[in-house]
């Protein structure tokens, strides 16, 4: 059983149609990249897996009783967070709202999993420290300590590397490969970076602006879709 | 001095003025955290001048001016989050035209009633006797409202704030507790009017909020901030207002803007 598939979704962005009958389905543990040029959809896809916008046409549909909000998100920062004051340890524990149910406050357990995922992350020392003090790496740590804190089993991440240094870029990745290896949790990640893409996926989505190509990582760099994106760039 | 400060709370308006003013300052402290950090404190501009509106007509008509007000503002600030969210530059535009209009509105239908009679004029610049017993009740059972909800909701109007995608993703409606932070302005506002005048009480909201996040470095701390100092700043204007025979909206402004400029002071020698 999957844990989550589309079936012949067509999502639109702003009434225009964005992606068209695409399905594809990842399993449990599995490392998929979603690529392509700007505007092919990626960041609505992942809406979409959320259950943040509904297909208009087709469905997705959540397996081994996954549900939605039980989906770790690492969305692309925003300019209010710019500013935001809130300290470290009040947005990581945030991640647990979803598990507040009708309590008003959170629970010694929520608290417990916020400092489980503060440490996994290595940022209990900053803890207090303002979230805009905090250089561009160190705020990617704290919101995927955020979204850990929200699930144990899927992880989507809409471009976690933009605006990181390369070798932050690198450390950060290597986190999440090690959260998929070591805690089998499946990360779907939306990335431009092709050396990622190389590295650390097993399975690739790319999006074209009329069409896709959803393959193993090897299926695709012998395709000569997977030869023209990666071509000269590949290492 | 002393002996006018002990004269001061034994007229049972400034009593009615003192205990509305503190409950409104925090209420308006407390949202006041959440609308500057998501970009609206230009909603509670818009709202007081629609405030100012629905007050104005209703007082044309001879209907009650609180309870037309409170709902018709509601209203308004359901409109002006749509229209907000919707497009960033289309809603400040939007917030614009309907807050002057319903200020023309206001001033139309006064000149055609009354003439500026004290009551408007009170509404527009603010007036510590306008406070009627009905107003007090009516008041301190909002305001317990608005405290208590934001309380009850506080984490989730912080996951809210800080990242809707994030919070949407994790099932927490964020357009209903948008919704939520933009009705209870709009009470706060109304209930702020009368005291503070329509021209006024939108600083109230921005006041507090930009002055703690000098120095705050968390948002509960912002949050625990703001709500002392404006009922501080509160307290401070309307003892001045009352030595000095000044305007009491205009006089807690005026305090609240020193203290931003304290904050500012502090924060430039905190940082070097």
């Amino acid at each position: 059983m999957s844990l989550i598939s589309a079936k012949n979704i067509t999502l639109a962005y702003d009434g225009t149609e964005v992606v068209h009958n695409l399905s594809f389905s990842i399993d449990r543990g599995d490392y998929l990249c979603i690529i392509g040029e700007n505007g092919s959809g990626k960041s609505t896809l992942t809406k979409a897996l959320l259950g943040l916008i509904s297909p208009v046409q087709g469905t997705v549909e959540y397996g081994d009783g996954l549900k939605s909000k039980e989906i770790g998100y690492l969305p692309q920062q925003t300019d209010v967070q710019k500013d935001f004051p809130a300290s470290v340890y009040e947005i990581v524990l945030s991640g647990c709202h979803n598990a507040l149910g009708r309590l008003p406050f959170y629970k010694t357990t929520h608290k417990s999993r916020a400092e489980f995922a503060l440490k996994r992350l290595g940022i209990e020392n900053i803890r207090n420290t303002c979230y805009h003090e905090l250089s561009g790496g160190q705020q990617q740590r704290v919101l995927l300590a955020r979204a850990l804190c929200a699930t144990d089993r899927l992880l989507i991440l809409d471009e976690p590397a933009a605006g990181l240094d390369p070798i932050i870029t690198t450390q950060f990745y290597e986190i999440i490969k090690e959260l998929n290896t070591k805690e089998n949790i499946t990360i779907i990640m939306v990335s431009h970076d092709k050396s990622a893409v190389l590295d650390y996926s097993d399975k690739i989505l790319h999006l074209t602006d009329d069409s896709y190509i959803f393959a193993s990582k090897n299926e695709y760099l012998n395709s000569d879709f997977g030869k023209s994106f990666l071509g000269g760039g590949a290492k | 001095m002393i002996h006018t400060l002990i004269n001061m709370f034994s007229y049972t308006f400034m009593m009615r003025a003192i205990t509305v003013g503190i409950l409104v300052s925090l209420c308006s402290a407390l949202l006041g955290v959440s609308l500057v950090l998501k970009r609206y404190s230009m909603i509670g501009d818009g709202l007081s001048h629609v405030g100012f509106g629905s007050l104005a007509v209703a007082t044309a008509l001879g209907l009650s001016p609180l309870k037309i007000t409170v709902p018709v503002v509601i209203i308004a600030a359901v409109l002006l989050l749509r229209l907000s969210e919707k497009s960033k530059l289309k809603g400040d535009s939007a917030i614009g035209i309907i807050s002057v209009t319903a200020m023309a509105v206001g001033v139309l239908s006064v000149s055609v009633s009354t003439g500026l009679n004290t009551d408007l004029y009170s509404y527009l610049f603010g007036s510590i006797l306008a406070m009627t017993a009905d107003d007090v009740t009516l008041s301190i059972i909002l305001s317990a409202a608005v405290i208590a909800l934001y309380v009850i909701f506080y984490n989730r109007i912080f996951a809210v704030t800080f990242d809707e995608h994030f919070a949407k993703a994790g099932g927490t409606p964020a357009p209903l507790y948008n919704m939520l932070i933009a009705v209870l302005t709009a009470i706060t506002i109304v209930l702020g009017m009368r005291m503070m005048g329509s021209l006024i009480i939108s600083a109230l909201i921005i006041f507090p909020a930009v002055t703690s996040m000098r120095l705050c470095k968390s948002y509960r701390s912002v949050t625990l901030c703001s709500a002392v100092l404006s009922v501080v700043c509160f307290c401070i204007g309307i003892v001045i207002s009352f030595l000095y025979d000044l305007p009491t909206g205009a006089s807690i402004v005026t305090v609240n803007a020193v203290m931003l400029i304290v904050f500012m002071i502090i924060e430039k020698i905190v940082k070097r």
